[in-house]
Formats: C-alpha cells, sequence, structure tokens
C-alpha cells in the first residue's frame, strides 16, 4: 500500500513535464474548435458576405463595381428566373407530399407486428437512398427513354402509348419527380419507422380496449404521435427541394423548353456558363431568403402546441 | 390485442411491401444488366433481362474512353483524405462545445447552427474566385477544404458527447493525464459508434458530391465520379454499357458496405437522428 502510494507521487511529474504548460483546461477548447472556426471563417463565412456584396455588384470590363439592387432589379423582371422559381415550388408541393406519404405508408406497414423479415424489407427499402443522386439520375434517364426505355415497353405491353418523359414539358416534370421519390422515399421511411417505434403501445392497448377500430388509431394516435417526424422530414425534403440541382441536370438539363429548371442550376447557369457573378450571387441570396422563411414559418407550425 | 391478422390482409401486405421492393431494388439490377452488356442490348425489343458477359469489354473501353481506373482513384482519395480530416475537426469542436466551458462558446456554437441553415450553393461563386486566386483550381484540395469544417457534423459530435460523464475526465486529469491523451485516448474509443455515424455521413457526401467538384475540376484526369459520369452522359454518341458501367462502378463499393454494416450506415446516412 505504502509503496503504491510513493510509486504514484514518482509518477505524477514525470507525466506532467511532458504536457506543455500552455495546454490547460483553460486553454484547450480553443485549440480543439480552432480548426474548425478557422476553416469555416475562410470557407463559409467570408463566402457568404462576399456573395452578398457580389450580388450588389456588376462587371464593367474586368472589374466588379458597385450597381446597387441592379442585379435584383433585373432578377424580378427575369421571366426565366420566375420559371424556375415556379418549378421549384411546383416540385416542392405536388412532389414532397407524395414522397412523405408513400414513407408513411410503408413504415406503417413494416411496423405491423405480424411482418416477417423486417430488416430485409428495411434494407431494401433503404437501397435507393445509398447511391449518389448522379448515378441515380443517369439510371432512370435510360429506364425512361423515350423510344427505347424500358418503362415505356412495359406501358406499351398494356396498350399505352409511349410516353415522352424526357421531351414533353409535362412529363418531363413527372420524370424528375420519379426520380427523385424513388430516390428519397425509403430515406423518409426510416426517419418515420424509428418515430412510430417511439410510441408507447400503451396507447394503441388503451385504444384496442375502448374498442377503437385500427383506421381510427391510425388517425387518432399513429398521426398525432407523428407530428414531430412530419415536421423533421418536411423541413428537410423542402431544404432539398429548393437546392435540387444533380437531377434535372442530369435527367433534362433543365429541358425541354426550360420546363425543369430550377432555381440552383439557374444560379449555376448564371455563375459558371455566363460567368455572371453578380447576377448569380443575386439569385444564391434569393434562395436563402426563401430557405430562411420556408424553415422559420415550418418550425413556428411546428412549435405551434408545444 | 388480437393476435392473428385475416389471411387476405396478410396477402395484401406482403404484396403491398413486395412490389414496393421491386421497385426500389430493380433499378439497381437493371444497371447491372446494363453494365453487363454491349451498349445497345438494354434497348432492344422485347428487352434482355439477364446480365450479359460484355462487362468486361465495357469496363476496357470506358477506362480508354475516360480513364475509370483514374477516377476510381481520385474519388476514393478525396473522399477518405475528407472524411478523415473533416471527422477529426468537427470531433474536436464537437468535444469542445460539449465538455468545456469557455468564453465565446455560446455564439459560435449558434453561428455554426445558423450556417446549417444556409445552402452551400451561395458560396460557390466566392469559393471559385479563392481557389482561382491561390492558384488552386482543378486541384484536389480545392475539393476537400472548403467543406472540412462541417457545422452538421460538428452539431452531431456536440450532442453525442455530451453523454461522456465529467468525472470521467476529472479522474483523468488528476491522474495527470494531459488534455490531448484524454481526447485521443478516452474520449475517442468512448465515441467510436458516433465516430463511425459521422464518418459514414461525411463519406457519403463528399463520395456523391458534385456541383462543386463540377465547378472547380475542369480536366478529365481530375474529376471524380459523378463528374465524369455527368461528362460521359453530355457526349454526343452515349454509349449506354459504359455508362451503366460507370455508375455501377461507382454505387458497388457503397453498396456492398451498406449490406455489411446497414445499422450504421443508416444512421450515419440519416446524421444520427435515427438511432439503434
Amino acid at each position: 500500500m505504502g509503496q503504491n502510494k510513493v510509486q504514484e507521487v514518482e509518477k505524477k511529474p514525470q507525466q506532467k513535464r511532458k504536457q506543455n504548460r500552455w495546454i490547460t483546461p483553460k486553454t484547450v477548447p480553443y485549440l480543439f474548435v480552432f480548426p474548425a472556426v478557422a476553416f469555416f471563417l475562410v470557407f463559409t463565412v467570408y463566402p457568404v458576405i462576399s456573395s452578398l456584396l457580389l450580388s450588389f455588384q456588376t462587371r464593367e470590363g474586368s472589374e466588379y463595381v458597385f450597381s446597387g439592387l441592379d442585379n435584383y432589379i433585373r432578377l424580378f423582371q427575369d421571366t426565366l428566373f420566375y420559371k424556375a422559381l415556379g418549378n421549384t415550388f411546383l416540385i416542392l408541393i405536388v412532389q414532397v407530399p407524395i414522397q412523405l406519404f408513400l414513407a408513411v405508408i410503408i413504415a406503417v406497414a413494416l411496423n405491423s407486428q405480424f411482418l416477417r423479415m423486417k430488416s430485409f424489407f428495411r434494407v431494401a427499402f433503404f437501397m435507393p437512398a445509398i447511391t449518389a443522386l448522379v448515378a441515380s439520375s443517369i439510371i432512370f434517364m435510360i429506364l425512361l427513354d423515350e423510344n427505347y426505355g424500358l418503362v415505356n415497353y412495359l406501358l406499351s405491353l398494356v396498350g399505352i402509348e409511349a410516353i415522352a418523359w424526357l421531351s414533353d414539358p409535362f412529363w418531363a416534370k413527372v420524370a424528375l419527380m420519379v426520380a427523385i421519390t424513388w430516390r428519397w422515399t425509403g430515406y423518409n421511411m426510416v426517419i418515420f419507422l424509428a418515430g412510430l417505434q417511439n410510441i408507447p403501445a400503451s396507447l394503441y392497448e388503451a385504444a384496442e380496449i375502448d374498442g377503437a377500430s385500427k383506421l381510427k388509431q391510425f388517425f387518432y394516435i399513429t398521426l398525432p404521435q407523428l407530428k414531430p417526424i412530419f415536421v423533421f422530414t418536411f423541413v428537410l425534403s423542402t431544404i432539398g427541394t429548393l437546392q435540387l440541382f444533380d437531377e434535372p441536370y442530369i435527367l433534362t438539363e433543365g429541358g425541354p423548353n426550360n420546363a425543369t429548371l430550377t432555381i440552383t442550376l439557374y444560379l449555376y447557369e448564371n455563375g459558371f456558363q455566363y460567368f455572371d457573378f453578380g447576377y448569380a450571387s443575386a439569385i444564391a441570396y434569393v434562395l436563402v431568403l426563401i430557405i430562411g422563411v420556408l424553415s422559420w414559418a415550418q418550425m413556428k407550425w411546428a412549435g405551434d402546441d408545444e | 390485442m388480437k393476435n392473428r391478422m385475416s389471411p387476405m390482409k396478410k396477402i395484401l401486405l406482403y404484396t403491398f411491401l413486395s412490389v414496393g421492393v421491386v421497385v426500389s431494388v430493380f433499378p439497381f439490377y437493371w444497371m447491372f444488366v446494363g453494365a453487363t452488356n454491349p451498349s445497345g442490348e438494354i434497348f432492344n425489343i422485347p428487352p434482355n433481362f439477364l446480365p450479359g458477359t460484355h462487362g468486361w469489354e465495357n469496363f476496357k473501353n470506358l477506362n480508354e474512353n475516360i480513364g475509370i481506373i483514374r477516377v476510381m482513384g481520385n474519388s476514393l482519395f478525396i473522399t477518405i483524405s475528407f472524411t478523415a480530416l473533416s471527422t477529426l475537426i468537427c470531433t474536436a469542436a464537437g468535444y469542445a462545445f460539449a465538455k468545456f466551458r469557455f468564453k465565446g462558446r455560446n455564439q459560435i456554437f449558434f453561428m455554426l447552427l445558423v450556417a446549417i441553415m444556409i445552402p452551400y450553393h451561395v458560396t460557390l461563386i466566392p469559393l471559385f474566385e479563392i481557389f482561382s486566386v491561390v492558384n488552386w483550381l482543378n486541384t484536389f484540395q480545392a475539393v476537400i477544404l472548403p467543406q472540412l469544417s462541417y457545422p452538421f457534423a460538428i452539431f452531431l459530435m456536440r450532442q453525442n458527447m455530451q453523454s461522456i460523464p465529467d468525472s470521467l475526465l476529472e479522474a483523468a486529469r488528476v491522474d495527470g493525464a494531459g488534455e490531448f491523451h484524454i481526447f485521443f485516448r478516452i474520449v475517442l474509443p468512448v465515441m467510436r459508434p458516433a465516430l463511425a455515424a459521422v464518418a459514414i455521413f461525411l463519406f457519403m457526401f463528399q463520395w456523391n458530391n458534385f456541383i462543386w467538384p463540377l465547378v472547380v475540376l475542369q480536366s478529365q484526369e481530375m474529376y471524380t465520379f459523378p463528374v465524369a459520369l455527368s461528362s460521359l452522359v453530355g457526349m454526343s454518341r452515349i454509349d449506354y454499357g459504359q455508362v451503366m458501367m460507370g455508375t455501377t462502378l461507382s454505387t458497388l463499393p457503397i453498396m456492398i458496405f451498406f449490406l455489411l454494416l446497414q445499422k450504421q450506415f443508416i444512421s450515419g446516412i440519416l446524421g444520427g437522428s435515427v438511432k439503434e
């Protein structure tokens, strides 16, 4: 016992010596956050501010000069921008609810106590979420080929005429939404499934005793209990949809006739095809504003009854 | 509770789910069929539903065409170095936010939280300018550097670090362990599951990252998978056998990892929002 004590006392100063005297519990948190903060300042904060400034500038010769609200005024008179905005919101309003609805239905089915091979189903449904958006868009481009695609072939078997998936303005939007739905439904489903598993079984047991039907249980227990998950997935999908780029870039290149032009695609075209950095920055800031307002509104809605 | 389900309902349930599974998985199978057949074959009427023997040929052509082996190397190098560095940086920051009190802590953390909301597209143009000023356009570091400090990953690590008992750290300090020793030898090992989830999240982000590499990588020998694949599709004569081989090569490694580590993967891709 006594010997042990002596050893410890001897050990301590030895270890202390190895340490730098500047690294103490007081200073060390700064060292730990420093790399993250430094990279963040250089590669996020500076660009965010710089692009705000850039959005008030236009190029004259090789110089960018202050031009006030010119870019924003141009933006609000730009029919293509409205088109991009309209397309993006159309996808948001049509595709996101369909995708979340499918996700909930599949999650409820997978949560059924009578189902076997649950993990097999879960993995299979989640699989699309591991593919690169570029890859999944390419696969759909090939599946939906107008003349030779498999989808049109299968439709022809049941007597439906070939659909111009990628060259008709209406069907191109549908094709885009199909590809996005395929990629993201399983992802959202897993989130819902986790939510379902957190609903206390006692709620259902009580309802069962009161004689509530399965359908009633779904509407009066399952859906209300899932509300936070709905808000979460809805916010995620909204932010994702507003930034939609990879899919329309690959699948339709924004066409035909800009029918699938999205906000970020338009931003990319202006920034890196026409190299109009000022104008592209203004588009980016309108996007920031939209995302900010929508996220705030959704959070507000979520916080309503808590 | 009722302990049985009527056979009719059971059949409905399984039919519904099976249709869903086919829809989810078939495109992968179709990709594989396309990758192993000559270019025109997947467009035959009626289509050929079976994998062929043309895979090696497609691979060779694809490699001659855009140097797919090099592309694979680029993607691996960029993604692995990004994941390692970013995980370390974000974990260190998350640890500081969770386990230390220091001046400015809440302000800095709040700033990072706000950044989660800001679309990354806002930074594209200034980033492009930064990298062109230092003459780093078309380099790997231009792809790796910008997102190393990934606010969402920092946020996740902070949440997870809060479960580490302060007494554990205090005990180590009393024993005379240095702060770095505590971080690397005590904190990191305890945090292994969270580290795996965050690393998978970051890996998938960078492996699939498209718009920024598209902007900054300008020559074929620097391309990553997504950029290379998009350039294939942009060619005037598309060779679908090659395209499908390319998508297969970019998807297959991830798929194998996924099937081996399902739970970690799902939790990782969902950013730890689903825990098991």
